[in-house]
Formats: structure tokens, C-alpha cells, sequence
């Protein structure tokens, strides 16, 4: 098992009664684009929670990378630091600044602040950041101001912001959600290619999307895993077409 | 291009000529250096505002560019004000004593001397012993050191408290407001040290200087500019770079930074504990030109005035605040000062030295809700500078990062 | 009955023989029988009476007061009173009137005026203050058993405040036909009370220490505080048997410092450093003081060294060094000693003062919890206007305290109207809810409603309301404090014993809280506007998808909550004083309650309440002078507190909680 990446080991979380993670055990391996479907409330935006480190579980083992480091107790900024993207439901970039700022904000550099007060970029750092532009398409806005983007601009400025981490993992919720057929085409690109150097986990309602996705497929339920397989294999199960897909 | 600091921001050129234009007119105009057409406690008042100026820079730093309402930065103004006035009345005091013991049949003794000042400095308070606080008040270099070091340790301990426990926003603002409260009622007391609510006096009297307070007015005057000016810079400086991107990030959306891996507690604790030594700068000179400071002076009312000159004159830009905190502060020294006629309704007669206050409360409330972006605003018009549409969404963290949960429970 | 009818039916008719022989022998020479059994006890003793001397008087006295006969109290009253007078021409006593310019002579036996005289016929006797207290002790014997209870109150009242050894024994053979039960229980309290300091019998003294040792009164305290006072004696070689030793002192200790210790001894004086700055002042020659130039006096060891040349040279008597005084002391033993001799007695008294010490803490923790109940419960009232808009509707409104002040001036201005404390208190609350309901309204129609999910900016700009307001109120009232004086049947104490009690007012308010509580709970949980208040709060767009209209409903939420801070302003009003800075006091607390107790739950609030008020009535237990450090210390705690429950005792948990 070299090749495991993130190990999350029998988490349970409940909220005020409500179980909203239930003795849930997921793998990953260091290069692999993972699909992760299910019914609302299945627990699929807690256990992003989980694994970037906003919500301590009850119980249960997030083991990290080749040396298997527990996650848990780490903070949010710490898990991030390990490499750990995270893109949210609603896209998340800092309106108020420009594409390029944006993108540098989120460039692997050191994150301590004296070192951020007096860093300045250096011309690898401009290249990297041209390169992603050009990956997410937003060449030509570096220096818009990122709030005035199209919505599925925003998108891309995130994932691009989350390629400019390096990550080893990323965690990405919903990102076609309210996108235009040519757009979801294009982040699909974006994230399959993505994959080939890390691991990718998607959350996504749009079945279409996972089809394009081409990949394995996890089904969430009431907080545990329901059926893993290729998106065929667990559309043909039973008990997924009952408390997803028949719905 | 993007190298050079000053290409980036040409506003700190406009600024840094505005304010050295103004420096030289005032000196011409004063009557220590020329025409004499500006009186000295009107120079006083300017070198005052200069000092406001700065904390409202800080203040900005805080609040405009980070998103944390600080309500405590003008009890770090005047903890500032209280460790340079620790000095000057110790220094003060002893020339008085030792000038009136010299004429004693024999001289008298270190400790005597010592007694002397004691007796003097917390007569008032009915004590004569000085207080441990007081062990380095005969050392200006020690004192100059504790002006930065008293509030920024303060604000490094409280704030480590509070960002730890991720208390953000309106909670923030209400504990800061409650640290300023106990601040300025632990100073009221009588054993506090600092003479309970008689506070500091006679500071404008500097030790060892025979000049008039003509002269000594300029020199606090362009000590005060100058200290704006290389505030003002510093501030450009830190919000210009990446470390400006991270803050602005924190105040639109700490989630976001958190994920991407910056230590969020650790820049608000930096910024907080530096706009604190910045305050506490700024209070060092304002008091010994004010001449007194006392407790009154940190209740938490003066830190909402800090609020008030900022958002009139519009935060997020360092500007503003200087321009907030002028206008307001002289305007209300016009009103308050009793220069402004007043108005006869013939039923009632609108005294404005009464009726400011009222007048300045409305006016806040009408400036958050019509024209957000302040005095500053206008500049825009002027420059044409868009903002993107930010959705009516609050310049600070959003809703629910004021309810961050505690990852803990 | 029938013995007592007896009995002045006797008296009635001796009065009237005794009349018709006094008028038969107006005039005649006196023969001391034809005179009324009083005056013939005067008569006996005219001598000493009109020698007025505090030595030889109290034959005289008793002489009176042992008669027997009714008029004993009238005479030593008269006598105390300086109002006996002797007539010249016979030597006869009288009590004396002045009527206009002539003086009227009331006979005692009979209590008749007899006759009108001038003043020169007549001489008074002169009491001094020493015969007047030894009389004033005979009297009281009379008064004590006084047929009258409220004439042996009196007596009781009086004996309480002057107290000596003297009336021990008239207050023990009252004791024994005391029938009213309460005065009784009051005659043996004060007996022992008084035996403990006067009593000449050791036992009877400790028994009495003993019998009160459970007692809270702050008299008993009185009575046992002087017996174990001590103070400080320095003794050659051993402490003698005869005295009560409480401790022996160790110089140099905690106990006893060196120089006190030295001023016990009768060495020579010490010097201090303002003596040796006179002497050396003094003995300045030429600029020089024992050859030493004055210059160089600014330094202490110089000093010294002047003195010394001065000492040798004999110009000033020596003074004290250090080993004089090492060697003065080393001769005595320091003791500090009982003013009382008997050990016995000190030991009781010091067990029995440690009982009552024990009893008073345990009282004074009661009285404190009491204190700091009644603190919570103001804290609650402050803060329950708070818990709606800011905890419930999540509008933090910084103008709450100027609400709380405008109840308080409404309550003011009622009161100059409605001069009855009473009924102005009751047409007070409802107009206070009516001004700030439409003040909260006004506020949440104008600015509020433009701020939602602003919250920075509602701060912001509620402060600026709450900074116009405050100076509104000044130049309407002016600064000074505006007393609103509550009725009389809220004026009292409720006083359980020397140590617990506690205000009328402060329990009003106390139950004005409940109240409060109760109407909170019932708003919320029982009612259409709480439902669609917890519906709106929640989401305003799906209660407005379900007909709820959001913008009311806030509105009428918003102007409850201010309402309610408008009558907490009349409660608190009563129990400090109306200032346009009133509301200020209370804001950060109320927030600050509010916080702690977690938003959004009023049970919360309430715990928050009581956190706060027993924290800070226990800080001041600390530093019983000091409320502004218990407010500073109570801040920090606060500050601490939230370090460990970051969203107050009770917090909403789960997602529910936000984001």
C-alpha cells in the first residue's frame, strides 16, 4: 500500500444527537481522481470537514501521506500546509483583489508572517502564475479584479488556487454546480489533468459530470460508505438506485 | 514596475508632499519660527490631530484592511501616553523638588529627593511610596522602550487570547471593548499606581528644556508629522505586498485563508500587536502636548470616536483614516471649543458646544448607512476606481465567520 | 385584682388625711411627724442632700429609693432632673416649677402645688453629674419594674447604651417578675451582656461568655472585644505570674518591630533620619559640620560621619546605635498582655468570639449569596432587552443602555408629574415599555432594518445613536443625577439577623426578574409573535415564503426588546441614580452576560447573570472597598472564560450553530 495517500479510518461525528458521519473508513491513493456521490445530508461536506481539520471528529483515524500522520487536532492552516486542497460549494476567491494577487496568495511559499511581510515574487513565481492562468483560462484577466469575474470563472480562479498550493490532495465540492455546458467541460479537463499528479476527490450531484469524470465512484449514505466501484457498478446497485437514484 | 513600492502606491507620494506642505506652512505661521498668525496652542491642536491621525492609520490597519473592530486601540494610545507621562512627570517633579530642597542648609540626600518626588507625584492619592510600575520612570530611554513594549505586550496577551478561541467580529469587538473598560477602570482606582483618576499633568512641561511653549509646540508639531510620515509609510508598506493580500483575505473570508494554509490567528495577532505599538506611539506624543492624560481619556468611548473618524473618513484606505480622523477632530474642536455661533431659533437657542455630540452621532449613522466608504469615497468619484460589485457583503468577515464554531466541542 | 383595689383605696384615703392635716398645720413649725412620709425620709437625710457630695451622697439615695413609697420615683426623678428645691424658711423639699415670674412648691407626698413663691424664698439643690448617675442608677430599679412596658423598654434602651456595674443587680431582681416574655428574653440578653463586662464573679462571667457565644449581635461582639484586647509590655526577665500573658513577642518579628520594641525600653532616643538632618543643621559652622563640609552631606554615610564627630566631641548627647538597641532589647521579654487578668475569662472569651466568628462568616456568605443574587438579578434585567434583539434576533444593538436610560428618565418625569411614589411607579412602567417600544421601533425602521447581516456596521451604527441620545438626555437634564425615589413600602430592609439583610427594593427587583423570565419564555414559546420571531431569525426567506411578513415581525421583536429594556430602566432607576451615563454602566455587562451565557438561549442569559453577579459580589468579598477592581478582575475572568466555552455555558451545538 505504498501508494496510499489519505487513510480515513472508522470517523463518527454527531451533532446534537444527529450522526451525521457514522463509522466511515475511505482510501486514496497518491495519483487518483475519486468521485464521491450521495444524498443530501449523506455526510458528504462533513467528512471534507474531517479531513481538512474544521470539524474534530468523535472518534476514528485520518492517517496522511507515507509516514500514516494522524490529522487529527492538526488546525485548518497546518492541514492545508501538509498538502491538503479544499474548494467550497460557493466559489471562494478574494474579490476585493486581482487574479494575480489571488493566485499568488495561494502560491506555495512560506506561510509564516514575517516571511510573507518581506517576500517578494521572484520571476519563477510570475511563471508559475502565467502557467496556471493559462490552465484555468484566465490569461487574459490577471489583473481584473477577481469580483468581477463570471461565475464560472470564479471556479476556475479557485481550482487554480488550489493548483497553486501543490497539493497532494484535493478536496472539490460541487464545482460544476451553476456552470454552463462549455465551462463544465473545460473544469472537467481541468481536473482530470489534475489527477495525474495527485489525488482529486470530487463531491458531485450531476451524474453527468461523473460519467465525464470517468472514474472510481464512492456512494456516501447516512454518513458511512453505501458501494464503491465504477459509476456502472454502483448504479446498478440496489440499494444506491433506492436511496439515491430512484429518487 | 512591481518591484518598486512606491511606483505601486503613488498616494503615499501625494500624501507624504500634502503633509510636508503643511508642516512647513504651519512652522511659517507659528510663532516660534514666524508670522505668528497661528497661535501655540492652536499649533498644539494641529500637532494633536497629528497624533490622532496616526492612530486612525492604525486603526485602519486593524480595521479597514483586516476586518477586526478593535476597540482598544485608544486605550493602547493612551497606555502610551501614561508610560512617556510616567517620565516626564518623574523628571519634571524632581527639578521642582531638588530646586526646592536646594535651598535647605544641606543638601539633601538621593533618597530624600526620592521621598520628595513621591510625596509630590501621589500626595493626591494619599500615599508617598512609588509604585513598583514606577522603577524605570527616570530612564527616558527605558520609558521610550515601554510606550511600544507596555501596549504591545498587552495586545499580545489579549489577543492571543481571543483569536485562539476564534472570537471573531461583533464578539471581538465587545471583548476589546470590555479589556479597554477594565483598562481604564483599573486606572481609576487610587492604588493603581498612576494617581487614580488625577492621571498624569504638567506633561507639556519638558524636563530640562527652558524654551517656551512656542518652540516646544513646533518640535512636538514635526515630531508628530514625522511620526506620521514614517507610519503612514510603514502601514503602505505592509498592506501593499502579499502580506496586505492575506489580511484583506482574512477580513473577506478567513475560511478561505485558513484553507490555504496561512496560521489566520498568527497575522491577526501580528497586525493587532503592531497597530497596538503604533497607538502606543501615537499616544507617547499627543499627551505631553495635551499636557495631561487620565483615565477618562481610555474609556471605551474614545475608542468608538477612533471608529467614528475612520469610517467617515473611509477605511481600507489609509488616507481615509488620516482624513477622517483630521476633519473630524478639528471640527470638533471647532464646535466644542466654543468658536461656532450659536444658533438662535428664537424659541431655543442651539448652543453647538451641547448639541455636537448629537449632531456627530447622526452624522456616523448616516455615513453607514449612505455612504459606507466614507469621506474617502469621493476619491473614487474622482479616480474613477471601480469596485467590484461586492453584493452589499460587509468589509469584514462574513456572517458566518462570526459564528465560526469552535472546532473543539 | 381585689387586693390591689385594696390597696389604693388605702393610699386614696391616706392622700386625703394626710391633705387635711397638712392644712391644719400650714404654718405651724415644723415637727418633722406632722410631715408626709417622704419628706421625712428627706428631712432625715437634709444634711447630705444639700451638701451635694458625690462621696457621701448615697445614704441619701437609698434612704429614698429603699422608702417603699410611691413617690421614691417622683423624688429621685425631680432630684436627677435638678428641679428639687429647698424652702428657706423651713427646710422643706419641694419640687419647683417656674410660673411666670413665681415659682410654684409641689409637695411629694401629695403631688400638690402647695403654694407660690418667690425666688427667694426657695434654694436648689445642685446635683453634679456624679450624683445625677448614681440616682439615675436607683431609678432605674423603678423603671424596670415600671407597671408600663413601654417605660421598662425605655429603661432597657437606656441601660443598653450606658451600661455599668451598678445596674447589674436591679436588672437581676427585675428579671425574676418580668411577665412580658419578650422584654424578659430582653432583660436576661442584656444581663449577661453586661455581666460579661461588669460582673465581679468570675464563674457567673463565663457562664454568661459561654451563654453567648452563638449569638450574632454586633453588641455581644462589643462586650467581647474589650476583654481579649491586649497590648504590647516589656517586662525585666520572666513575665510575672500575676499577668495575662496572650503571646510573647519576638523583636524583630511580624509581631513586633525592633524599633517598636526599642520604645518600650527607656534607652535613649533613636535617630531617626529627619533627627539627624536637625541636629546636623543645627551644628553647621563655617559650612562645616564636624568638619565635615555641608557639600558633602547630600551623601547618607557622610552624614553619619558628621554626627559621629559631633557625638565625640560632646556638642550633641549621644544617641542610640544599632547595638544599644540590640542590648536594650536583649534585657526585656515583650509580652503582649490582656487588659483583663483572668485567663479563664480570656480563654472564653476568645472560644466563644471564635464561635461567633465562625457564625458571622457562614452569615456573611449567606448575605453574600443573597448580594450577588440580587446583582444577577439586576444584571438579568439589564440584559433580557439584550437577550431578544442581540440573542434572538442577532442585532447588536449598542444603544441598549440609552434605552435602559430612557426608561429611567421616563420613570423620573413621571414622578415629577405623579407626585404618589406609588402610583407613579405604576404609571411609569407601562409608559417606560410605550417610550422605548416606539424609540426601539423608530430605530429598527430608520437604520437597523438597512443593516441586517451587517453586524459591524449596526454596531457602528448604534453607537452613534447611543452617543446622540446620551448628549440628548444631558442637555435635556442636565449631568447631574436625578434622584427617582421609590415608594415607601419598597423603602425598608428585610433584616434577618445583625449580619443578613437586604433591601426591599433589591428583592422587587429580584422579582420583577422572575417576572421578566416568565413573560420572556411565555413570548417565545407560547405565542404567534415568538414562533414567527424564531421563524424569521432563522430564515427570513422561508418565513416570508410562508406568509410570515419578516420586516413586521422584526420590527415588533426589535421594539419588545427595548421595551423591555425601557422597564428594566425604571427598576434600576430605583436603586441608582438617573444619570445620562446610566446606560453606559450596564452595556458591556449586558453583552458581556449575554456572551457568557451563550447567545441565543435564555436560560443562558440567566446563567450568565449569575455568573457575573456572584463573580463580582465575590471578588469585592476580596477587596470589600474596591468595586472597580472587582469590575476590572471580572472583565479578565470573562476574557479567561471564554478562552474555555468560546460560545457561553449553554452554546448551540452542530451545524445549527452557523456557517
Amino acid at each position: 500500500m505504498s501508494s496510499q495517500l489519505l487513510e480515513v479510518n472508522g470517523i463518527s461525528v454527531t451533532f446534537d444527537g444527529f450522526r451525521a458521519i457514522n463509522n466511515l473508513s475511505f482510501n486514496i491513493g497518491s495519483a487518483e481522481l475519486r468521485a464521491i456521490i450521495g444524498p443530501n445530508g449523506a455526510g458528504k461536506t462533513t467528512f471534507m470537514d474531517i479531513v481538512t481539520g474544521k470539524t474534530k471528529p468523535d472518534e476514528g483515524k485520518v492517517l496522511w501521506g507515507e509516514m500514516s500522520k494522524n490529522l487529527i487536532g492538526m488546525n485548518e492552516a497546518k492541514i492545508a500546509q501538509e498538502g491538503i486542497g479544499r474548494k467550497f460549494q460557493k466559489p471562494t476567491v478574494f474579490e476585493d483583489q486581482s487574479v494575480e494577487d489571488n493566485l499568488l496568495m495561494a502560491l506555495k511559499n512560506n506561510r509564516k508572517s514575517f516571511a510573507v511581510l518581506f517576500w517578494k515574487p521572484t520571476d519563477a513565481d510570475m511563471n508559475r502564475v502565467s502557467d496556471l492562468a493559462a490552465e484555468i483560462g484566465l490569461s487574459n484577466e490577471l489583473k481584473r479584479k477577481s469580483g468581477e469575474l463570471s461565475h464560472g470563472q470564479k471556479q476556475w480562479l479557485e481550482i487554480g488556487m488550489l493548483l497553486a498550493q501543490e497539493p497532494r490532495l484535493l478536496l472539490v465540492d460541487e464545482p460544476a454546480a451553476g456552470m454552463t455546458p462549455e465551462e463544465r467541460e473545460h473544469t472537467t479537463d481541468i481536473l482530470v489533468e489534475a489527477a495525474k499528479t495527485r489525488a482529486v476527490v470530487v463531491v458531485e450531484h450531476d451524474m453527468e459530470f461523473v460519467r465525464r469524470l470517468n472514474c472510481k465512484v464512492t456512494v456516501l449514505h447516512e454518513g458511512s460508505v453505501l458501494a464503491e466501484g465504477s459509476l456502472d457498478h454502483v448504479t446498478a446497485n440496489q440499494q444506491v438506485i433506492d436511496v439515491y437514484l430512484g429518487r | 514596475m512591481r518591484n518598486t513600492f512606491i511606483g505601486r502606491n503613488p498616494s503615499i507620494l501625494i500624501f507624504l508632499a500634502v503633509l510636508a506642505v503643511f508642516t512647513i506652512a504651519i512652522t511659517f505661521m507659528s510663532e516660534a519660527f514666524g508670522a505668528g498668525v497661528i497661535s501655540t496652542s492652536f499649533v498644539k491642536t494641529l500637532g494633536k490631530t497629528l497624533c490622532l491621525a496616526l492612530v486612525a492609520v492604525a486603526m485602519d490597519l486593524i480595521w479597514g484592511y483586516a476586518g477586526i473592530l478593535s476597540l482598544g486601540h485608544f486605550a493602547f494610545f493612551g497606555l502610551g501616553g501614561y508610560m512617556i507621562g510616567m517620565w516626564l512627570m518623574y523628571e519634571r517633579t524632581k527639578e521642582i523638588v531638588a530646586g526646592s530642597m536646594a535651598g535647605n542648609p544641606i543638601p539633601p540626600t538621593e533618597q530624600e529627593i526620592v521621598d520628595g518626588i513621591g510625596t509630590q507625584i501621589f500626595g493626591v492619592v494619599g500615599s508617598s511610596e512609588f509604585p513598583i510600575i514606577w522603577m524605570f520612570a527616570d530612564s527616558l530611554f527605558l520609558q521610550l522602550a515601554l510606550v511600544v513594549l507596555v501596549p504591545g505586550l498587552l495586545a499580545l496577551v489579549f489577543g492571543w487570547l481571543a483569536f485562539r478561541s476564534r472570537v471573531t467580529g461583533v464578539y471581538l469587538s465587545i471583548l476589546t471593548q470590555a479589556m479597554t473598560l477594565a483598562l481604564s477602570l483599573y486606572l481609576f482606582q487610587n492604588d493603581s499606581g498612576l494617581r487614580g483618576n488625577n492621571g498624569l499633568s504638567g506633561l507639556q512641561n519638558l524636563p530640562g528644556v527652558t524654551a517656551s511653549q512656542d518652540f516646544v509646540s513646533i518640535w512636538f508639531f514635526w515630531a508628530s508629522a514625522l511620526a506620521l510620515a514614517v507610519g503612514y509609510i510603514f502601514a503602505a508598506w505592509i498592506v501593499s505586498g502579499k502580506f496586505g493580500s492575506v489580511i484583506r483575505g482574512i477580513r473577506d473570508n478567513e475560511a478561505r485563508v485558513r484553507f490555504l494554509g496561512y496560521s489566520v490567528e498568527g497575522y491577526k495577532l501580528f497586525l493587532f500587536t503592531v497597530t497596538a505599538m503604533i497607538a502606543g506611539i501615537a499616544g507617547a506624543l499627543y499627551y505631553p502636548q495635551a499636557g495631561i492624560i487620565n483615565p477618562a481619556e481610555i474609556a471605551p468611548i474614545a475608542s468608538i470616536y477612533l471608529a467614528v473618524w475612520v469610517a467617515i473618513g473611509g477605511r481600507g484606505r489609509l488616507y481615509g483614516a488620516v482624513i477622517g480622523a483630521v476633519f473630524v477632530s478639528l471640527v470638533s474642536t471647532f464646535f466644542t471649543g466654543g468658536q461656532a455661533p450659536d444658533i438662535n431659533l428664537g424659541f431655543y437657542t442651539i448652543q453647538w458646544v451641547d448639541w455636537w455630540t448629537i449632531l456627530l452621532g447622526l452624522s456616523f449613522v448616516f455615513v453607514t448607512l449612505f455612504a459606507p466608504k466614507g469621506i474617502g469615497g469621493l476619491f473614487d468619484l474622482i479616480a474613477d476606481r471601480r469596485h467590484p460589485d461586492r453584493h452589499g457583503a460587509d468589509l469584514g468577515p462574513d456572517k458566518g465567520s462570526l459564528q465560526e464554531r469552535e472546532a473543539t466541542e | 385584682m381585689l387586693k390591689r383595689l385594696v390597696v389604693v383605696v388605702l393610699a386614696l384615703v391616706c392622700l386625703g388625711t394626710q391633705i387635711v392635716a397638712q392644712d391644719t398645720q400650714n404654718g405651724d413649725t415644723e415637727t418633722g411627724t406632722d410631715l408626709g412620709p417622704m419628706q421625712q425620709v428627706l428631712q432625715a437625710n437634709a444634711e447630705i442632700i444639700v451638701e451635694s457630695s458625690r462621696r457621701t451622697i448615697q445614704p441619701a439615695i437609698d434612704a429614698v429609693a429603699n422608702s417603699g413609697l410611691e413617690a421614691a420615683p417622683f423624688v429621685l426623678g425631680t432630684w436627677q432632673d435638678r428641679d428639687m428645691w429647698q424652702r428657706v424658711s423651713d427646710g422643706l423639699f419641694f419640687k419647683v416649677e417656674k410660673s411666670g415670674s413665681d415659682y410654684e412648691l409641689t409637695d411629694f407626698d401629695t403631688g400638690e402645688v402647695l403654694a407660690r413663691v418667690t425666688k427667694d424664698d426657695i434654694e436648689q439643690i445642685k446635683p453634679n453629674s456624679g450624683i445625677r448617675g448614681l440616682i439615675a442608677t436607683a431609678l432605674v430599679t423603678f423603671q424596670l419594674n415600671d407597671p408600663d412596658p413601654a417605660k421598662r423598654r425605655e429603661a432597657l434602651d437606656s441601660l443598653e447604651r450606658n451600661a455599668n456595674a451598678d445596674l447589674l443587680g436591679p436588672l437581676r431582681d427585675s428579671i425574676e417578675t418580668e411577665d412580658n416574655p419578650t422584654i424578659r428574653a430582653r432583660k436576661e440578653r442584656l444581663e449577661k451582656l453586661i455581666t460579661i463586662t461588669y460582673g465581679d464573679d468570675p464563674e457567673a462571667r463565663i457562664a454568661a461568655i459561654e451563654a453567648m457565644a452563638g449569638d450574632l449581635g454586633v453588641d455581644v461582639r462589643a462586650a467581647l472585644n474589650p476583654l481579649v484586647a491586649t497590648r504590647t509590655r516589656a517586662f525585666d526577665g520572666e513575665v510575672p505570674e500575676s499577668v495575662n500573658v496572650a503571646k510573647i513577642l519576638r523583636p524583630g518579628t511580624d509581631d513586633l518591630s525592633r524599633e517598636d520594641a526599642y520604645a518600650l525600653t527607656d534607652g535613649e532616643p533613636l535617630l531617626t533620619d529627619d533627627a539627624l538632618r536637625g541636629v546636623l543643621q543645627a551644628n553647621i559652622v563655617d559650612g562645616q559640620v564636624g568638619g565635615i563640609p555641608v557639600a558633602e552631606l547630600s551623601d547618607p554615610a557622610r552624614r553619619i560621619a558628621a554626627f559621629e564627630a559631633l557625638e565625640a566631641a560632646g556638642t550633641v548627647p549621644a544617641a542610640a546605635t544599632e547595638a544599644d538597641v540590640d542590648a536594650a532589647i536583649a534585657t526585656k521579654v515583650f509580652a503582649s498582655v490582656y487588659a483583663e487578668p483572668n485567663p479563664d475569662i480570656t480563654a472564653a472569651a476568645n472560644r466563644a468570639l471564635g464561635r461567633i466568628e465562625t457564625k458571622v462568616g457562614l452569615n456573611q456568605v449567606l448575605d453574600l449569596g443573597l448580594d450577588a443574587l440580587s446583582l444577577a438579578s439586576i444584571y438579568f434585567l439589564a440584559a433580557i432587552g439584550l437577550a431578544i434583539t442581540f440573542g434572538v434576533m442577532g442585532v447588536i444593538n449598542m444603544a441598549h443602555g440609552e434605552f435602559i436610560m430612557m426608561g429611567a428618565y421616563t420613570g423620573y418625569v413621571v414622578q415629577q408629574i405623579i407626585p404618589n411614589h406609588t402610583t407613579s411607579i405604576i404609571v411609569a412602567i407601562p409608559l417606560a415599555f410605550a417610550v422605548t417600544f416606539a424609540a426601539g421601533v423608530a430605530m429598527e425602521r430608520l437604520v437597523i432594518r438597512w443593516l441586517y447581516n451587517r453586524p459591524l456596521e449596526t454596531l457602528l451604527a448604534t453607537f452613534g445613536i447611543s452617543i446622540a441620545l446620551q448628549q440628548l438626555a444631558k442637555n435635556i437634564f442636565g449631568t447631574q443625577a436625578r434622584p427617582l425615589t421609590s415608594p415607601d413600602w419598597l423603602g425598608g430592609a428585610w433584616v434577618l439577623n445583625d449580619v443578613v439583610s437586604i433591601s426591599t427594593v433589591r428583592i422587587a427587583i429580584f422579582v420583577l426578574a422572575l417576572i421578566f423570565l416568565a413573560v420572556f419564555l411565555f413570548i417565545m414559546k407560547r405565542t404567534r409573535l415568538g414562533l414567527e420571531t424564531r421563524a424569521v431569525t432563522q430564515n427570513p426567506g422561508m418565513a416570508g415564503a410562508m406568509g410570515i411578513n419578516p420586516g413586521r415581525v422584526n420590527m415588533l421583536t426589535f421594539g419588545l426588546g427595548s421595551g423591555i429594556a425601557g422597564i428594566a430602566g425604571v427598576a434600576i432607576g430605583l436603586y441608582a441614580q438617573v444619570t445620562s451615563e446610566i446606560g453606559q454602566a450596564y452595556i458591556v455587562q449586558s453583552f458581556m452576560t449575554v456572551v457568557v451565557g451563550g447567545v441565543g438561549n435564555i436560560w443562558g442569559t440567566l446563567l450568565g447573570a449569575g455568573l457575573i453577579g456572584s463573580l463580582h459580589k465575590g471578588i469585592e468579598w476580596f477587596n470589600p472597598s474596591n468595586t472597580l477592581a472587582a469590575q476590572t478582575y471580572m472583565i479578565i475572568f470573562i476574557i479567561i472564560f471564554i478562552q474555555f466555552r468560546p460560545r457561553g455555558i449553554i452554546a448551540l451545538k452542530g451545524r445549527a450553530a452557523g456557517d
